[in-house]
């Protein structure tokens, strides 16, 4: 398959909506486990340590596809302010899914805690063992996690405004990207008229 | 807000802005709930230990339970017995190491070692191939209340009324009148006198766990420590001295290592695995895992267990959890509890500072 400029990569979507999955259900496992007494509390956390660790090497993978190929240009008429929101909150993204995997791990292993990922399969510490940074660690893991829920929240949101407000070629260029919009998000009503739409100049299938 | 050049009705507009809105709404509210947030009835680990500083008092830096205490260091010889049952290499012919603390249960640092009837031990088995075992017994055969729920309104019952500085009777009679699985442990109670050292109780795992063995077999289990000391305690520090447990066994370490047997019981299908307040039947099999022998004590102020978290679910494969539903409380609110002993000790903004009580102003 050719790469078409106005679009993500197959790898880059199929990576992004996978770990979108993810990093959600993650969110909602950690926050779910900390506030529970109940046998729930083990078995979140039996999911979140391997989980975590997946997310992990898959958000080396994706950084990695995602500096070999660059992603479609953000609309030409996109305020300069909201492109630059749009450029940071990816970065912040891209930072927090390998920071908080990685904060986990250390501060497991600056609390002398076992890395275990199952019932036998250990991981070696990757930070000495301190509390006064396992407690830092720990609190960065929470207050990150938090930072990453909110993150998320405004992402979904301009995501569905480019999607159903602007009706740019910014969510199809992540769904599919080389269909036409509408088709895309089920409407039925033609695609905005305007020039503006980038991702409709190619129709390859 | 930008306008966008697409030419949509503004009843279009409006459904989509209510759609976007939505579905924010929805995964912020659904975070909030599981998160506990929204949710305030459920009982969480913060408030379990939020409890029991209601009822003790905050000490910064100290465990939010069992606070008192001290370290102690030696190693776990083991002789085999249970390797038939279990993978775990504690279990292998050998040595394991372990650091240790022995406690009296309750969150103030200061207390009196004659004001409760019960103590603990805590041991770190710290396995060659970077494996743990942690585990945390206490001196009674039983635990009063089977449910992290009754633990909390237990608590609840026996916090402190300000004006008497002492729990309501009328509240704990009613407490232990709504509970009655609480009358195995009320029998021990009245015979149960303050120990005066460390190394001659027994400690019970109380919680039952499951032993795995190299074909996957479960069996369940409890373990018990049997101290080789049997005398009741002649080198008890002299009267007045409220620290007498931690005197005491540095006395008993200055003549030799101290012996505890690892006597593990077998259940037989049926044993409640998931209520600690009930004994097994006496005559169900135990079998001697090996001796733990203990040489060393140190402070917990600086000793190498004061940064352990005994969380009992911090297991070797071999081991793992029962259905009790105990131990995910335990290691949901040690967690807690640590995290923010360590965060004191961090002295990360927000956290206690150090509560002195009156006993210790002399
Ligand atoms: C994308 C990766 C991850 C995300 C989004 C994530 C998210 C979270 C969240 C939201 C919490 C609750 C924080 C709080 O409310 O204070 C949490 C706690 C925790 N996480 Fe993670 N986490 C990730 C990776 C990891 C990894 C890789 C590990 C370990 C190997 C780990 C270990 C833990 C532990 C031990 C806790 C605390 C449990 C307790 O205190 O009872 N996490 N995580
Ligand atoms: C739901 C019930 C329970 C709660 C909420 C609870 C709570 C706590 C807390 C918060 C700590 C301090 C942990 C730390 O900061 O490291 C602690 C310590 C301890 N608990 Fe429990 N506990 C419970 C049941 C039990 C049971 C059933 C046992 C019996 C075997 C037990 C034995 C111990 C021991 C031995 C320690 C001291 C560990 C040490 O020396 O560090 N607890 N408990």
């Amino acid at each position: 398959m050719k790469t078409d400029p106005n679009t993500f990569t197959l790898a880059a979507r199929v990576l992004h909506w996978l770990m979108a999955v993810l990093i959600v259900a993650m969110l909602f496992i950690g926050v779910g486990m900390v506030a529970s007494v109940s046998e729930r509390h083990e078995w979140l956390l039996a999911i979140h340590k391997p989980l975590g660790i997946a997310i992990l090497i898959l958000a080396i993978v994706r950084l990695a596809v995602r500096l070999r190929h660059p992603p479609p240009p953000l609309p030409a008429d996109l305020p300069a302010i909201q492109k630059l929101a749009a450029l940071a909150s990816h970065w912040l993204l891209y930072f927090l899914m390998l920071a908080m995997p990685l904060i986990g791990w250390a501060m497991l292993s600056a609390g002398g805690y076992p890395v275990m990922l199952g019932t036998s399969l250990r991981l070696p510490p990757i930070f000495p063992v301190s509390p006064v940074a396992f407690a830092v660690l720990r609190q960065l893991h929470g207050g990150f996690a938090m930072l990453l829920f909110l993150t998320f929240l405004a992402h979904m949101a301009a995501a569905l405004y480019h999607g159903l407000i602007r009706r740019d070629g910014v969510l199809p260029s992540m769904l599919r990207g080389r269909k036409t919009v509408p088709a895309l998000i089920g409407y039925t009503d033609p695609p905005a008229a305007e020039g503006t739409n980038e991702v409709d100049t190619e129709r390859t299938d | 807000m930008h306008d966008p050049t697409s030419p949509h009705s503004p009843p279009r507009r409006i459904g989509s802005w209510t759609l976007i809105a939505t579905a924010v709404a929805v995964a912020a509210v659904s975070f909030g709930y599981v998160g506990g947030w929204l949710a305030p009835h459920r009982l969480t680990p913060e408030k379990l230990v939020n409890q029991l500083q209601d009822n003790a008092g905050t000490f910064a830096g100290y465990r939010r339970n069992h606070a008192k205490g001290v370290c102690v260091m030696g190693y776990f010889d083991s002789n085999g017995g249970a390797q038939p049952y279990s993978v775990a290499q504690v279990f292998e012919p050998g040595r394991t190491p372990v650091v240790g603390r022995f406690a009296i249960p309750g969150g103030n640092p200061y207390a009196p070692d004659s004001s409760v009837p019960i103590r603990s031990m805590a041991l770190r088995f710290a396995q060659a191939n970077g494996q743990q075992w942690r585990t945390g017994m206490n001196s009674m055969p039983v635990f009063p209340v089977a449910t992290p729920q009754a633990f909390y309104a237990q608590l609840q019952a026996q916090q402190p009324d300000p004006a008497t500085g002492k729990p309501d009777p009328a509240k704990v009679g009613a407490f232990f009148a709504a509970h009655p699985e609480t009358a195995a442990f009320l029998a021990w109670v009245k015979t149960a006198k303050p120990s005066a050292s460390f190394a001659t109780e027994n400690y019970w795992s109380l919680n039952a766990f499951v032993f795995v063995d190299a074909n996957g077999r479960r069996q369940a289990v409890r373990w018990r420590m049997v101290p080789e000391a049997a005398d009741a305690g002649g080198h008890a520090g002299k009267a007045g001295d409220a620290d007498y447990l931690a005197s005491d066994l540095a006395a008993r370490l200055a003549q030799g290592p101290l012996r505890w047997h690892l006597q593990v019981t077998l259940a037989n299908p049926g044993d409640p695995t998931n209520d600690a307040t009930k004994t097994w039947p006496d005559d169900r099999r135990t079998i001697d895992a090996g001796t733990l022998v203990l040489e060393h004590t140190e402070p917990q102020d600086s000793g190498s267990c004061r940064d352990i978290n005994y969380d009992p679910l911090v297991l070797p494969a071999g081991i793992a959890g029962s259905d009790d539903p105990l131990l995910p409380a335990r290691s949901a609110a040690y967690a807690d509890s640590y995290l923010r002993r360590t965060s004191e000790e961090a002295h990360l903004p927000g956290t206690a500072a150090a509560h002195m009580p009156p006993e210790k102003t002399r």
